[in-house]
């Protein structure tokens, strides 16, 4: 690859069928005049010079764009197809997001939940990706993909459960906010350790791939920092060597709680270790909605066909990293503010709705004041909730529940009959 | 970014002249939290010796996730301290292979919870290459962090790798409890020619220990391999570590109230285990409990309760031994199960007072009662009801 002029990075299908090609020219010319090598590991060509590639070798990956920053088309063949109803939608998903991001985000600072991640700055990869996917598609996350859920009819009432761990959370009140995970829904429960869902993704498609008539795929996104685990490269190498049908989807928010992308890597981005595993690739503007969504419309297409997908989406994680975390202690006001205002991945998509008649200042106030309302009833109803039953936490430690265990269980329960109260019981579901 | 190492310096200068200046040690006695004190330690190794740097992830410009390594970038920039990219796999390795080549790297895993991405260096290559280098090359890595249950993390933050890295020859393993324990043994991990994992808790970094003027001196290690006696008693010996030493602790000022007198051991070293302190204690109070976080099968109260079979200690007990430890499930979420999966005190008073009057009928029913606290809700009152 390196010894051809041009390097091919991505075939766009267009959804006109039009088929555009990006590419970017690598920089060492380098002569042919040696023949091609039968290496089993390389079939390259034979030069009579020494000459090291390094990061400079290639231009840039560019990055896919749509919209400008005023959320006008910049090249009107480019504009996705989305109908009205559906384009309001991904909109209010936003400012749902919005609004349970910053009603949540006060109420672990209340000391109502134990912690919280917020994902503003990131609303456009959200919804731009989860619009271009089938609802089958099965999704693996990272935890800041929230809009990806709120898209997919996963309920506000049912995130905020889970980060309270009532007996209406889905996840039975086990996990740490924000792991959030619906089969119904196509989304495999959120691990905390980083990256292991990459490794994970790619055995999935490939289950996926041995069902016949296969139309569905994976998407697994992962941060830029989580890119620098083992698990990411056995992933790509994996993703690819087996044909798997995934899109590998990076959120490169320039942050890993504090440590910036300058230190996490060197070399240009993590787009550009794409070709090298073998994997179709491209780089999008993760603020501009419609291009995430032109992209991952793509590469859908790229991987139901078994061709695996990696897409680097950029944008900026506008939020502290989590509840735990200061960021003011590691970046200035003035960044986050440029990324907040001018870059916001929601005021693009708002003035390209305006733009188009869709939406006014009046919709956007009711939307908002909707959108708030819901968290609010959804937390205040989740307060009262009773917790989940006291024997779930026995439950599924072992598909069958163990003797011992059973056992525990009965002294619990003969001993919670006597003493009943002693304690909270109220408080629990029974039965 | 944040510097803030004029409080560090400032700090260190206030300690310094106030030990010149103390006279009496109860006076100079102060409290320095857990946290501050292992800062001091790895401050003071670091001055005293070139090659000991700290790696990690956020430990530089960030002052470390929790804060342990504040000031020590500013103090003593990139080329000691080192924030990595998040591929514990990576700098794990690198630890490693540095402490081959003669440098000695504290690498800071942000909880123990993500060394298991780096379990690999640390088993296979850190605690058996100077054995499989017939003795050439030593290993003198620590691998420190947060370890056991913290508040709130639930299933994959909360777990305690005590006894998972105690059972592997090649490893020496601290679990520090006090800030005397952070200090001295720190100190002494970081001296060690071996590897050494060091288990921290989280709960207790910010928890404040006085501290002598002894353990605020620059040349102060603890031994290790070297259990500490925290409490003395004749009636029944409670052996812990780390966070649960605090359990015992407060288990036994509760029994003191009912007259019985437990011995509490701190064992700070896992690895190398000191059993003879445990002995003595068993040939005095003729009674063993142990008391750990960790799950009950494999644990560090099952390591204890075989060496006490194996030993003559095992003809000084007047009943068998008994395990507090927590709940053999994952760690749930919800806050009130939360506390109820790890040992409380009441649960270690219980056992106490089961293993004193030798209810044999109920550990016959329940051979571990560490098989969780669990088991205490049924136990607990009905014994305090019922005897
Ligand atoms: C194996 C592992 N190491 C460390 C952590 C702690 N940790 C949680 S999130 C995070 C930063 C991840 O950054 P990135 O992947 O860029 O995602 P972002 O938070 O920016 O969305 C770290 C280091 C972890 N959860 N798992
Ligand atoms: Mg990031």
């Amino acid at each position: 690859m390196a010894l051809r002029a041009g390097v091919t990075f991505v075939k766009l299908n267009s959804l006109r069928q039009a088929t555009r090609l990006l590419s970017t020219h690598t920089r060492p010319d380098v002569c042919q005049n040696g023949g091609t090598s039968e290496f089993p590991g390389a079939k390259a060509p034979y030069v009579n010079e020494i000459k090291f590639l390094n990061e400079n070798s290639y231009d840039p990956i560019p990055i896919y764009r749509v919209m400008d920053s005023n959320g006008r088309i910049i090249d009107s063949r480019e504009e996705p197809n989305i109908d009205k109803e559906s384009l309001i939608n991904m909109y209010r998903n936003m400012i749902q997001l919005n609004q349970m991001d910053k009603i949540l985000y006060e109420s672990q600072r209340q000391g109502r939940i134990s912690f919280y991640m917020t994902n503003y700055g990131e609303e456009g990869i959200h919804m731009g990706s989860a619009a271009a996917l089938s609802p089958r598609d099965l999704v693996f996350a990272q935890y800041r993909e929230v809009g990806v859920l709120l898209h997919r009819g996963i309920t506000v009432s049912e995130l905020v459960n889970q980060c309270y761990g009532n007996c209406e959370d889905p996840g039975k009140g086990r996990q740490m906010p924000v792991h959030y995970g619906s089969k119904q829904h196509n989304i495999v429960t959120i691990s905390s350790p980083l990256a292991t869902q990459l490794p994970q993704a790619v055995g999935a498609a490939y289950a996926l791939k041995r069902m016949p008539n296969n139309d569905r795929c994976v998407i697994c996104y992962f941060g830029e920092g989580a890119a620098s685990e083992g698990d990411a490269h056995a992933a790509f190498n994996f993703a690819a060597t087996l044909d798997c049908p995934i899109i590998l989807m990076c959120r490169n928010n320039g942050y890993a709680i504090s440590t910036p992308s300058s230190e996490q890597y060197r070399g240009d981005g993590i787009a550009a270790r794409g070709p090298a595993f073998g994997l179709h690739t491209i780089r999008v503007d993760g603020t501009d909605t419609l291009a995430v969504y032109r992209a991952v419309a793509s590469a859908r297409d790229l991987a139901v066909s078994n061709k695996p997908v990696l897409i680097e989406a950029m944008s900026y994680r506008v939020g502290h990293h989590s509840t735990s975390d200061d960021s003011s202690a590691y970046r200035s006001v003035e960044e986050i503010q440029k990324w907040a205002k001018d870059e916001s991945p929601v005021q693009k998509l708002r003035l390209y709705l305006e733009g188009k008649g869709y939406w006014d200042a009046e919709a956007e106030t009711q939307c908002v004041k909707e959108a708030r309302d819901t968290v609010v009833r959804a937390m205040q109803d989740a307060e009262k909730k009773k917790l989940p039953h006291w024997k779930e936490m026995l439950e599924d430690v072992y598909y069958d529940m163990p003797p011992k265990l059973q056992k525990q269980m009965k002294q619990m329960e003969k001993h919670l009959e006597k003493y009943q109260e002693h304690y909270p019981l109220n408080k629990y579901l029974n039965e | 970014m944040a510097l803030k190492s004029t409080p560090v310096l400032f700090g260190l200068l206030t300690r310094l002249s106030r030990r010149t200046f103390s006279t009496s040690k109860a006076l100079a006695s102060k409290p320095v939290t857990v946290r501050d004190a292992l800062n001091q330690a790895l401050d003071e190794e670091m001055a005293r010796d070139e090659t000991v740097f700290l790696l990690g992830e956020e430990v530089a410009q960030y002052d470390g996730a929790y804060k342990v390594s504040r000031g020590l970038w500013k103090k003593y920039g990139d080329k000691r301290v080192i924030d990595t990219p998040i591929t514990e796999a990576g700098f794990a390795g690198i630890a490693v292979g540095a402490a081959f080549a003669g440098l000695r790297p504290v690498c800071e895993f942000m909880t123990f919870n993500f060394s298991m991405q780096a379990i690999d260096h640390v088993i296979n290559s850190a605690a058996k290459t100077f054995y499989m280098s017939a003795g050439a090359v030593p290993v003198p890595v620590v691998f420190r962090g947060p370890n056991g249950a913290a508040a709130g993390v639930a299933a994959q933050h909360s777990q305690c790798f005590g006894a998972w890295y105690s059972h592997c020859p090649g490893l020496k393993v601290l679990m520090p409890y006090s800030s005397e324990d952070a200090k001295g043994l720190l100190k002494a991990a970081i001296r060690d020619p071996d590897p050494v994992v060091f288990l921290e808790d989280e709960i207790l970094y910010g928890v404040p220990f006085a501290m002598s003027d002894e353990a605020l001196a620059d040349d102060f290690v603890l031994p290790i391999g070297k259990a500490k006696v925290e409490r003395a008693g004749q009636h029944v010996t409670l052996v812990c570590a780390g966070k649960a030493t605090d359990t015992a602790l407060q288990a036994a000022n509760q029994l003191a109230g009912e007259g019985i007198e437990c011995e509490v051991i701190n064992l700070r070293s896992l690895r190398p285990l000191d059993f003879d302190t445990i002995a003595q204690s068993v040939a005095k109070t003729h009674h063993l409990v142990t008391v750990e976080q960790g799950w009950p099968q494999s644990g560090i109260g099952a390591e204890i309760c075989a060496r006490v079979m194996e030993s003559p200690a095992f003809f000084e007990l007047d009943a068998p031994a008994w395990r507090v430890s927590g709940a053999d499930v994952p760690m749930p979420y919800a806050r009130s199960l939360e506390t109820l999966a790890l040992p409380r005190p009441p649960d270690v008073a219980a056992a106490v007072r089961a293993v004193l009057a030798n209810r044999g009928e109920c550990f016959m029913h329940t051979p571990c009662l560490g098989e969780g606290t669990v088991v205490m809700w049924d136990s607990l009152p009905e014994w305090e009801h019922t005897h």
